[in-house]
């Protein structure tokens, strides 16, 4: 059972993580077009304004 | 928050980026951004098109289209206008219109909106880390172990649980506050006691800990909240575009020159240009010119009215021929358009108070709920005398009757019910609006611009010998004036080719006026032709002195009026046709379309009046209108719809409003709407079930934290997937 002593905080850190990423994303406006964002991978022109 | 991140660096959202530079518009003519609708982009290529022909005109330096809000983001120099831009769009084959930054800033929907999906993630990751380690508890583990998993599940869930509750608490609190209760007031209390009994269980190294089952709460409860604001904050963003469509601007005319203002900046006294084509910005009268003034949005008159020096004009309506220079005698709040205004708050407050069915519910649950858990607790703590077993059996019941899936019911369904209806093009401004629509049983029309385009079409242009329609389109063709236009087109496409007609004039007000073969021919009104005028709208050409030949127009039917007619009256729905038009124009459009009540030269108060006695009749309407005259009968009536082309006021009055020219998405949302009902009703009845399995275990000491944790989910898991059965 020792070995919950490391799984534990390295479970907790891995979830920090995700919900770390998660807020920068939205920080990022990354949800703001997903319509757009799906759809332009899909276009032949290469798409030289991409997002910044 | 992007806009408050980072101001400089151009983000993906327009609409963040919108508010500052909708500030620096003013400071910096230098640089302009400019803001276009596209309703009709709907994929990949129509972006690479959209940005390509935008990209083309001169002076465009970046431009980014969002296609889930449909717009697109044009940063330019000074010199590019947003009609160039929708010229370019249009050459490329997309409808675009201007938008009005100002109009589009980041509301505080938007930070609410982020606020709640920020609460709701925390409370996730909380959620997935707590059930991570009850399942250890579940699984068996005893003493020490089991104690040090409580306690590290306490310290996760407790500072998620404050954080991601505080809408909850706060709304309670506010209701607590009035002496009312309402949902948010169970599921504080059950999130309050689940956590103390918890610990106080904790550090006695008691066996059940409920903290996976109040961070669940939070997590399941936060994801409707979130679904609930979202279709709202969509519906009012949209419903901002349509404002921001109306560029309010007016041109006024000072000692120093002509000058671009706002609408907002006139004053009474102040002289307006207003250019043939163009909306009358305010009341006034006329002081310099002659032109012909379209009042169909104001009076539902599809006849347009003579305007010359000394006329009335309204602010809404629409010089067609002439310019007209127009002394102001009432701008912004005294006009006769805010007047109107006053009789929809009038309307407004004979609405009634509607109870949504979530509030229905929430009425009769929360004080059950409250009484069961007390009863419980007592019931334990007569037979016990044990406190802490009793308490122990309050937080149960309360966190087994927790609203999970109540609080999913609803907002799941009208998520689905208005995503859908939103690609048909049908806008869903209110939440309650589908369950009103759902019992509607009487549908009042209003005639001109709502069941008709409001634009007119020639008749009988076989009747006219040949010489006369040759004269009439070359006298048509060189004229702006939509009768003009509209008998133009139909001639050319008729094959005929115009006369060789000289000297055109065009006689504001009047009509036109050429030299053929040595007469004069004119177009124009019945009036200055010397003809007998009609009761229908009619344009009358004369050659040199003979009578007057009368062309008459009648309005064309709007896409899809009839079939929503007739499927109404299939529905087995009371139809009626309301207008301000002339009684003949009236009941011949009635016969067309096959309504059998008409009412005729109604007023707007004549209208709200009949909604309100239909209403006192008990009949449940829906108002279909888009003018200004119909604003207080949309306000009054227990639903209403009006479409995209209605006035600002019109739209705001309603409940709904149609994307499209085609009325047929009306028809749709009925049958969403009903079925939309049903699988709310559907909900609650799973809900209920759920709870009347769980509860007598509750009651009865049975419910492990195990049961609670399953109990929540599945019948979350169930009301969310009926949801999405919506057809």
């Amino acid at each position: 059972m020792d070995v919950l002593g490391i799984l534990i905080p390295v479970s907790l850190f891995l979830g920090a993580v995700g919900l770390g990423a998660f807020w920068w994303m939205l920080k990022k406006g990354q949800f703001d077009d997903p319509d757009g964002d799906a759809n332009r991978i899909l276009r032949d022109d290469y798409d030289d304004q991409p997002k910044s | 928050m992007t806009a408050t991140f980072d101001h400089i660096r151009p983000s993906a959202c327009p609409a963040c980026n919108a508010a500052p530079a909708a500030e620096h518009l003013a400071d910096l003519p230098k640089d302009a951004k400019l803001m276009l609708s596209l309703p009709a982009i709907h994929c990949a290529a129509c972006i690479s098109e959209v940005e390509k022909a935008l990209s083309a005109v001169p002076g465009v330096r970046d431009a980014r289209v969002n296609l889930t809000l449909r717009r697109a983001a044009v940063q330019a120099g000074p010199d590019v206008t947003a009609e160039m831009l929708c010229e370019a769009l249009a050459r490329a084959g997309h409808e675009a219109h201007e938008l009005d930054p100002g109009v589009l800033a980041t509301t505080t929907a938007d930070r609410q909106g982020r606020d709640l999906l920020m609460r709701l993630a925390v409370a996730f990751f909380a959620m997935m880390n707590v059930m991570l380690l009850s399942v250890a508890v579940w699984a068996g583990a005893e003493g020490v172990t089991r104690d040090m998993m409580h306690w590290i599940s306490a310290a996760i869930a407790i500072p998620a649980v404050i954080f991601a509750g505080r809408p909850f608490y706060a709304s309670a609190w506010g209701a607590l506050r009035v002496r009312r209760l309402n949902m948010d007031v169970p599921i504080t209390l059950a999130i309050a006691l689940a956590v103390g009994t918890s610990l106080y269980e904790t550090i006695h190294s008691g066996e059940h800990a409920y903290f996976d089952a109040a961070i669940a709460l939070c997590t399941f409860l936060l994801a409707g909240r979130y679904l609930d604001h979202r279709t709202r904050a969509s519906a009012r963003s949209a419903a901002q575009e349509l404002a921001a469509l109306e560029v309010p601007r007016a041109l006024r005319i000072t000692e120093a020159g002509e000058e671009t203002v706002s609408v907002a900046d006139l004053r009474v006294g102040d002289i307006v240009r207003v250019k043939p084509g163009g909306r009358i910005p305010v009341d006034g009268r006329v002081t310099q010119g002659q032109s012909e003034i379209d009042r169909s949005l104001m009076t539902g008159e599809s006849l347009p009215a003579f305007a010359g020096e000394g006329s009335i004009v309204s602010a809404g309506e629409v010089n067609l021929t002439g310019p007209l220079t127009i002394i102001v005698t009432a701008a912004g709040q005294d006009t006769a358009l805010h007047r109107i205004a006053d009789l929809v708050a009038v309307a407004e407050a004979g609405r009634g108070n509607y109870t949504s069915l979530a509030d229905q519910a929430a009425k009769l649950y929360a004080p059950g709920v409250h009484i069961l858990s007390v009863v419980a607790a007592v019931g334990w703590y007569l037979y016990t005398q044990d406190l802490r077993i009793a308490l122990n059996i309050a937080a149960a019941v309360l966190i087994i009757t927790c609203p999970c899936a109540l609080g999913l019911a609803v907002p799941a369904v009208t998520t689905a019910a208005s995503g859908r209806l939103f690609r048909k093009g049908m806008l869903i401004k209110d939440g309650t609006a589908l369950e009103r629509l759902a019992e509607a049983d009487t549908v009042v029309f209003d005639k001109t611009g709502t069941l008709t385009n409001g634009a007119p079409t020639p008749l009988a242009l076989d009747a006219l010998p040949g010489e006369a329609a040759r004269v009439a389109l070359a006298l048509a063709q060189a004229s702006a004036h939509p009768l003009s236009v509209s008998l133009a087109r139909a001639l050319t496409a008729g094959g005929t080719r115009p006369a060789d007609v000289t000297e055109l004039t065009e006689v504001p007000g009047y009509g036109m006026q050429g030299l053929w073969q040595g007469q004069i021919v004119r177009l124009g009104r019945a009036a200055w032709l010397g003809a007998d005028a009609t009761p229908d709208t009619a344009s009358f050409l004369g050659l040199g002195d003979a009578p007057a030949i009368a062309i008459p127009f009648a309005d064309t039917l709007r896409e899809g009026a009839a079939d929503l007619v007739a499927a109404l009256g299939a529905q087995g729905k009371r139809v009626i046709l309301i207008s301000g038009d002339s009684r003949a124009a009236v009941t011949r459009f009635a016969r067309t379309i096959g309504i059998a009540e008409v009412v005729a030269e109604a007023l707007p108060q004549e209208k709200a009046a009949l909604v309100a006695d239909l209403t006192a009749q008990g009949a449940k309407v829906l108002m279909v209108g888009d003018g200004l005259n119909d604003t207080a009968a949309l306000a009054g009536a227990h639903v209403s719809i009006s479409p995209a082309s209605a006035l600002d006021a019109a739209r705001s009055a309603s409940d709904m409003v149609l994307m499209g020219k085609s009325l047929a998405p009306i028809a749709d949302a009925i049958r969403t709407a009903v079925s939309a009902r049903a699988r709310i009703r559907e909900n609650f009845t799973i809900a209920t079930v759920y709870n009347i399995l769980a509860v007598p275990l509750a009651v009865a000491g049975l419910c492990s934290p195990l049961i609670a944790a399953l109990a929540m989910s599945t019948s979350s898991i169930t009301v969310g997937l009926n949801a999405l059965r919506l057809r």
